[in-house]
């Protein structure tokens, strides 16, 4: 972004231009009209585009869609319809709609107004929250579609435009580090080659930058000028999803020339190494091959959720059961009151009534009535535990949000849930399947150690050993406080405040390896060091300062290390590398350039790089480095000094977590390398297929009979805190799964750096790249190959399976494969198998795997095994994950913004996890299942005492009680505890959430929402409300109810029993909770107080309004003592039961938060030994993190002594 | 964010401020009660010892209540009519009198409260509850819409006050006490709730067109008395809400000694036949709690004394088996 001026200059990006396909071996494949080519203008490639034509007439024809990317659920006009239309797919709210249709009708037993206005306000706030949620997605939208992007106006000017606004076939002009607006056709760069750098990482995860190549044709359009007579049509595919692919030709000047996807530039990708290029939009918007992969979001809903509509099913069928019941009476009861003309309740005068009571036609008025009854037992259904729900959960949210502990102050940025609808399910997550790069490892690397000449040099330590050393409390610990204390003291000492270098030992500092016993090979090892790689150096003008920019971290954590230990590299030309380095003869630094002769590139297949160079004197050297799996096997006879030692250094380098390469070198005898050179000149003109694979024979050739001279160990630095995260994690009880699409030794190396591997765990390794498969591959027979590599994963996958049966439970296995033996292993077939394999195991490690693969592992797990699924991931390469995943948490540390936006929640650290899941899941789990069990329990208390009343109202229909006591019973009166209950109950605080880990398993294991808790619950209700009703009645009976001689009526029973319901519910609230802050205090009292205070106020309006309440309260009922006394005697002895049950689980069967209250309770918590006894009973013996590391190393230490006694 | 909330921020905190991060970071200073064993027995003895009383209390005010009970539905009905009660209620011509007499156990205190008692009479079904109109009972005759009345809205046209069924099968036996010679006077003042005296029934509201149809239900009403001052009305209009009930009927405001003999002179003009529903007189003094019912003291004495068993059985279970460490 720095780059200042217009278009064409660029001269400071031209300085370092490089005809890099001259000396590199494989990139920069050549295009030529291949097969899919034909298909172009048929059908699904029929995309036309008119390049820098905005005003052509066939152009405005096609009428491909804007640039504007919508991401909303509703725009202004179909908000009200659609909203209500997802409203009333819940059969709860429609069944609450008919029933305020129909309480319009004679039919009901409340009044219109009573039944309607609940409904209303349910609604009501349901739409309020579903527009302001989608309202922030709007303004999410805004933002993305106003970046601005500068775009060819006609006569060579380019000025910058709102991305909405580009349209297809505009030229624009992308600068460096900046996103493409759309998919574009490359046309040039400031490159004169006209290459450019991509970064994909939002596309597909990986760090490396990738090399885009613009058509010869093309590369020299690279100034703003050269564009006002540029015209071209592009014929290629319709838009689709493949971001591999891309098919088209491009006719210029008359000429056709082929498109392949090295011209094309994706939307969400990144410009990067690159001063600008010039490209043409090809496709926009929705059409863009990024937005075709991200499906729309789907729409969430936890488990608990789901379960409750069981609930509520289960209630209407109660409801069905319990009118049907009444109905039945109700008919028989009034066909007897006219019999043969005679009247017996002649006072209802049966010989003259509408149909609703008629007689005569019992049976029609029993059906009549069992549609009242419908609406009468309604309580029964809690109106507004939807809406209740979806209140608490955004309030939840908000608190989520609010966590200073889960708060990234380096890149400011809170953790955001962006929807609310799955924070219990937080609680229950079983899996965690994490993607890698930026999530688990901040995608930086920092060379921390090396072992050169059989010595190991280096000490610092890495955070898996700070990690397992904390744990362990063992004198490391003490040595890491010391150093850390130390740099506490003098921070200017602290080395690491050079990105990517973290080395630390006297010993080669400062120069002075030169007293080293071998500085010989020191010497060689930083030269090769210096010298082998693909980095290019930029000198910052004003400080003199190098910086490198390399197609990889860890290649560039070389070279800097390289130029810290005194070989700076500092400049590069198309043929020559130099370096500033120390001559150990004088002890000065000098100047000295190396010829660059070839070099065969880093591949996974290779998994080496070296380099050919002539140094200063004329020798010829090959310096290589690669991985010790091929390397050590690449080493000459008398070049084997240090392996025994160095291959015992990469041991405990790897059991640190680190990365680590192999260094050796060989001296080239001039024939050597002419015939090399010949040969490999010969192979890298090829135009053949096997292009590849000939120049790989001819690299293998030479690459052979080296000498060692060390090994060096890369840090892929962990986010802070991601083993001990993990480590909780694990021992909460919940899996981890790493998907990733880095290769396989990355992927391994950072298992275990964050112990999800560990040496002695036996690893089950899928792959196919086994001798016989390449050799099949080799063929070339596309249907032979998928034959013999389905075989070969299902033969691999049930040896595992074997392994894993035949093996105790004490071994640990840890299942690692690659993407192309997934494709297989997910087939239809041999899924389940795959399945039982990876569940059997303790960490599953998916490398290679694309974003496709990794959403269908997702939804493998989350159906194969039917429990919650979490998935992490910070790119677009995560998007289908997240969204198959039950939860996606999107880590918003990073620039791109497509897994945030297609998250559910988004933290800014993996290590937030930790909080995320044990203390804001736990709780929200927790909360939200107590809270829906009890509104089920207080709506079954009260719509039970409607239906006992009506048992002695011959099921006439009559309510109990005032109309709007009923209406406000789940708005006022006991809906402000529930609340509370669901947005600030805590069972434990946070630290003992972080610190008893299993309590987790409450929710995993789900007993807070089991059916026999939902059941018990919902008997609480039933026997609440049978005592409610026969205490009231038989204590009110017939007689006087007060000094002065009157009676109860129903006015008086409704009150009182209603008063009874009102403290019962209430007080059984304040039973069920163990935490009382003053908000509690105030919701559950208060609602008390609100009843007492609606009667009194209600009750003092004109009897117009109040009807039968009028002054119910303040004349009869608060004047009676008898009144107070049965509300007192009802409540306490109603709650006795629920108390006592509570008191003999806590003392003899308590649950595992019980049990952790208790130690709080007691002032244990701080005693260890007495945590212990309460952990012993948690921990099982968790299979991975450090914890179990710890547990291994010292089990290997005892055999051991063992062994030697 | 609320960045203020900070404490690394802003060292010192206002308490304002401290409470809001403590809020937002759920850290509110809180109660956190445990079940422990000693809680509970704690709790369970203490109701145990404010409930026994309590319940002594109401007991002993329900025990000091006189109540007087007298069936008279089946012994009203002369022997001849006793196959066909139905009959003979409906028929007009057969004079309704009936004498009883009772006598008083123990002295009563006035005011003794005079009832009478319906069973299995269904004054809370819904077409009986709203089979009634509040605005025409306030207003009269100046408010028309009434179709809530029906049948009982309107006779030959012309609209009945009070409508409705409440009001049609209003209860009209009536009383007279004698006690030796003397009548004992009944007040039928101020036995209605006040409120619905002076705000539910005008008091410039006539009744009019009443019990003029060809079905007559219950009592009839005075027309130059304004319905605030009908006061069986007003009584009889508070629906009851159970099948069993009493209504005040009076006041006796003489003391009855130990001994006394009543002698009733009632009419027995209501048809409770028809339903099966029985009839009873009901003399009652009150006490603070209200009138005779054991219930609520026995309940109360029930309830304490098991508190105070389960927390002698929680104790001896502490005693016996301390809760082992750490669990």
């Amino acid at each position: 972004m720095g780059r200042s001026g217009g278009g064409g200059g660029g001269g400071g990006g031209r300085r370092k231009k490089l005809h890099l396909s001259k000396i590199y071996a494989f990139s920069c494949g050549k295009a030529s009209f291949k097969e899919d080519h034909s298909q172009i203008g048929g059908p699904g490639f029929s995309r036309v585009v008119f390049c820098n034509e905005p005003d052509c007439a066939e152009a405005g024809v096609l009428n491909y869609s804007d640039n504007y990317v919508r991401t909303t659920k509703y725009t202004l006009a179909t908000f009200v319809p659609k909203s209500l239309f997802e409203q009333f797919r819940r059969v709860a709210n429609v069944y609450f709609l008919v029933a305020a249709c129909l309480s319009f009708t004679p039919l009901t037993p409340y009044s219109g107004a009573s039944a309607l206005l609940p409904l209303l306000v349910v609604i009501g706030a349901t739409m309020i929250k579903e527009g302001i949620e989608d309202w922030r997605r709007k303004q999410q939208d805004i933002e993305m579609n106003n970046r601005k992007v500068k775009v060819h106006n006609g006569d060579g000017v380019f000025d910058y435009t709102e991305w909405r606004n580009l349209t297809v076939g505009d030229v624009v002009m992308v600068e460096k580090d900046n996103f493409f607006p759309a998919d574009l056709l490359l046309l040039s760069s400031s490159y004169d080659e006209a290459i450019c750098y991509v970064e994909t990482m939002n596309l597909d995860g990986e760090t490396n930058l990738k090399v885009k190549q613009a058509l010869d044709a093309t590369s020299g359009l690279n100034e703003d000028s050269s564009f006002q007579d540029f015209k071209a049509v592009v014929k290629c595919e319709d838009p689709n999803a493949s971001l591999y692919t891309f098919v088209g030709s491009m006719e210029l000047a008359e000429q056709q020339y082929p498109l392949s996807p090295q011209q094309l530039l994706l939307r969400d990708s990144k410009l990067r190494n690159t001063e600008f290029i010039y490209g043409v939009v090809i496709f926009t918007g929705h059409d863009t091959k990024v937005i075709q992969n991200s499906r729309s979001p789907p729409s969430k809903r936890s488990r608990i959720e789901r379960k409750m509509d069981k609930i509520v099913y289960f209630l209407f069928f109660l409801l069905v059961v319990i009118a049907f019941v009444g109905s039945i009476v109700f008919g028989i009861e009034t066909r007897k009151d006219l019999r043969n003309g005679k009247m017996k309740r002649w006072y209802l005068r049966p010989d003259d009534t509408k149909v609703y009571y008629n007689p005569k036609q019992a049976p029609i008025a029993a059906i009549l009535h069992f549609l009242t009854a419908l609406i009468l037992y309604g309580y029964l259904i809690p109106i507004s535990l939807y809406v209740s729900m979806e209140i608490v959960k955004v309030l939840q949210s908000v608190f989520i949000n609010q966590d200073q502990q889960m708060y990234y102050e380096e890149t400011d940025k809170p953790a955001h849930a962006r929807t609310s609808n799955l924070n219990e399910e937080l609680g229950q997550v079983e899996t965690i399947l994490s993607d890698k790069t930026g999530t688990l490892t901040c995608n930086s690397m920092e060379f921390v150690k090396c072992s050169i000449a059989g010595v190991a040099y280096g000490q610092g330590i890495t955070e898996v050993e700070r990690a397992m050393a904390r744990r362990k409390g063992s004198p490391l610990a003490d040595k890491i406080r010391e150093r850390e204390e130390e740099m506490v003291e003098l921070p200017a000492n602290r080395k690491n405040t050079i990105k990517g270098f973290n080395f630390e030992d006297e010993r080669v500092m400062n120069g002075k390896w030169l007293d080293e016993p071998r500085a010989d090979v020191i010497q060689k090892f930083l030269r090769l060091l210096a010298i082998c790689h693909t980095a290019i150096p930029e000198e910052d003008e004003e400080s003199g300062k190098i910086s490198y920019e390399a197609e990889s971290p860890d290649e560039a954590a070389f070279v800097i290390a390289a130029r810290e230990l005194g070989f700076e590299f500092y400049k590069r030309t198309q043929t020559s590398i130099s370096l500033h380095e120390l001559d150990p003869l004088s002890g000065v630094r000098i100047e000295r350039a190396y010829k660059l002769l070839s070099v065969l590139e880093f591949n996974s297949t290779r998994k080496r790089m070296s380099v050919i160079v002539r140094d200063g004197d004329g020798k010829l050297l090959l310096l290589s480095k690669g991985a010790d799996s091929v390397m050590f096997e690449r080493l000459a006879k008398d070049g084997r000094d240090f392996e025994e030692k160095t291959r015992e250094h990469i041991n405990e380098y790897a059991d640190a977590g680190l990365r680590t390469l192999v260094l050796a070198y060989r001296e080239l005898s001039e024939e050597e390398y002419r015939n090399f050179n010949e040969e490999f000149t010969e192979a890298k003109n090829l135009v053949s297929s096997d292009r590849d694979a000939v120049i790989e024979e001819v690299a293998e050739k030479i690459e052979k009979n080296l000498i060692l001279l060390g090994a060096t160990a890369v840090e892929d630095k962990l986010q802070i805190g991601v083993p001990e995260c993990i480590d909780k994690l694990a021992q909460a009880g919940i899996k981890i799964w790493v998907l990733t699409g880095d290769k396989m030794e990355t992927a391994i190396n950072i298992g275990f750096a964050c112990s999800l591997l560990r040496q002695e765990m036996k690893q089950i390794i899928i792959n196919l790249e086994t001798p016989e498969i390449l050799a099949i591959e080799k063929e070339g027979d596309k249907a032979e190959i998928a034959k013999a590599c389905k075989a070969s994963v299902v033969k691999q996958i049930s040896d595992g399976v074997k392994q894993l049966t035949s093996s105790g439970s004490a071994d640990a296995y840890a299942l690692i494969i690659d993407g192309k033996s997934l494709t297989y292993a997910l087939q239809d077939d041999t899924k389940n198998n795959f399945l039982d394999l990876a569940v059997g195991c303790a960490s599953v490690i998916c490398c290679r795997s694309s974003p496709k693969q990794k959403a269908l592992v997702t939804r493998l797990v989350k159906i194969g095994t039917g429990k919650t699924t979490l998935a992490i991931g910070d790119g677009a390469n995560d998007v289908g994950m997240l969204q198959e995943a039950d939860i996606g948490i999107g880590i918003s540390g990073v620039e791109g913004m497509q897994a945030v936006m297609s998250s559910d929640i988004a933290i800014a650290q993996f290590r937030f996890l930790e909080r995320l899941l044990l203390v804001h899941g736990h709780w929200c789990y927790r909360r939200i299942s107590s809270m829906v069990c009890y509104f089920f329990y207080k709506n079954i208390t009260f719509g039970l005492t409607l239906f006992l009343f009506e048992a002695y109202a011959s099921f006439s229909g009559q309510a109990a009680y005032n109309d709007w006591f009923t209406s406000f019973y789940n708005v006022f009166f006991t809906s402000l505890p529930a609340l509370a209950l669901g947005v600030f109950d805590q069972d434990v605080s946070a630290r003992f959430c972080l610190k008893f880990p299993l309590l987790y398993q409450e929710g995993v294991q789900n007993v807070l929402f089991s059916w026999r808790r939902i059941l018990s619950w919902m008997f609480n209700g039933l026997y609440s409300s049978i005592m409610i009703f026969f205490f009231c009645i038989t204590a009110s009976q017939t007689q006087s109810f007060r000094k002065s001689g009157q009676v109860v009526d129903m006015e008086i029973l409704g009150a009182t029993l209603y008063t009874c319901v009102v403290w019962v519910v209430n007080c059984q609230m304040a039973l069920s909770i163990s935490y009382f802050t003053v908000i509690q205090h105030i919701f559950i009292w208060g609602s008390i107080l609100v009843w007492y205070l609606f009667l009194m106020l209600y009750g003092a309006m004109t009897p117009k309004i109040s009807t039968t309440a009028y002054k119910v309260f303040i004349e009869a009922c608060a004047t009676a003592p008898s009144y107070w006394l049965i509300t007192v005697f009802v409540t306490i002895s109603t709650l006795i039961p629920y108390f006592m049950y509570s008191a003999i689980q806590m003392r003899f069967f308590p649950m595992y938060h019980g049990m952790i209250q208790w130690i709080r309770y007691e002032g244990h918590s701080d005693d260890p030994e007495f945590c212990n006894v309460v952990r012993q009973r948690s921990i099982r013996p968790t299979t991975v993190g450090f914890t179990a590391r710890a547990n291994a190393r010292s089990n290997r230490i005892k055999e051991r002594q063992r062994q030697r006694t | 964010m609320d960045v203020d909330g900070r404490p690394q921020s802003v060292p010192v905190l206002s308490r304002r401020q401290k409470v809001i991060y403590q809020f937002t970071q759920q850290n509110l200073p809180a109660c956190k009660p445990v079940l422990t064993p000693a809680w509970v027995i704690a709790t369970f003895f203490s109701l145990g010892i404010i409930f026994i009383p309590l319940g002594l209390l109401a007991l002993g005010a329900s025990q000091s209540v006189v109540e007087i009970v007298d069936q008279y539905d089946t012994d009203c009905i002369p022997e001849v009519f006793r196959s066909n009660k139905v009959a003979f209620i409906k028929d007009d011509s057969i004079p309704k009198n009936c004498t009883r007499y009772f006598k008083v156990h123990k002295p009563m205190k006035a005011p003794i409260y005079v009832y009478y008692q319906l069973d299995n009479y269904y004054q809370n079904h819904r077409r009986y509850v709203k089979s009634r109109n509040d605005r025409q009972l306030l207003y009269g005759l100046k408010y028309n819409d009434t179709s809530s009345c029906k049948p009982e809205e309107s006779n030959n046209g012309l609209p009945i006050v009070p409508c409705g069924l409440i009001a049609w099968s209003l209860f009209n036996d009536t009383y007279r006490f004698v006690r030796g010679a003397v009548e004992l006077g009944i007040n039928r003042k101020n036995i209605a709730w006040r409120s619905d005296r002076e705000h539910k029934f005008g008091k410039h509201v006539y009744p009019f067109n009443f019990q003029n149809g060809t079905l007559i239900g219950g009592g009839k009403l005075d027309p130059t008395i304004p319905l605030s001052d009908q006061e069986d009305l007003i009584v009889w209009m508070r629906t009851a809400a159970l099948p069993s009930f009493r209504k005040l009927y009076g006041k006796i405001e003489e003391d009855l000694e130990g001994d006394d003999v009543i002698q009733v002179n009632l009419f027995n003009n209501y048809n409770s036949y028809s339903f099966g529903g029985k009839k009873k007189l009901v003399l009652s003094t009150s006490s603070w709690l209200g009138g005779k019912n054991d219930f609520l003291g026995f309940a109360y004495l029930a309830v304490g004394s098991s508190c105070i068993l389960i927390a002698l059985f929680f104790i001896l279970f502490h005693v016996k088996n301390p809760r082992p460490y750490g669990i």
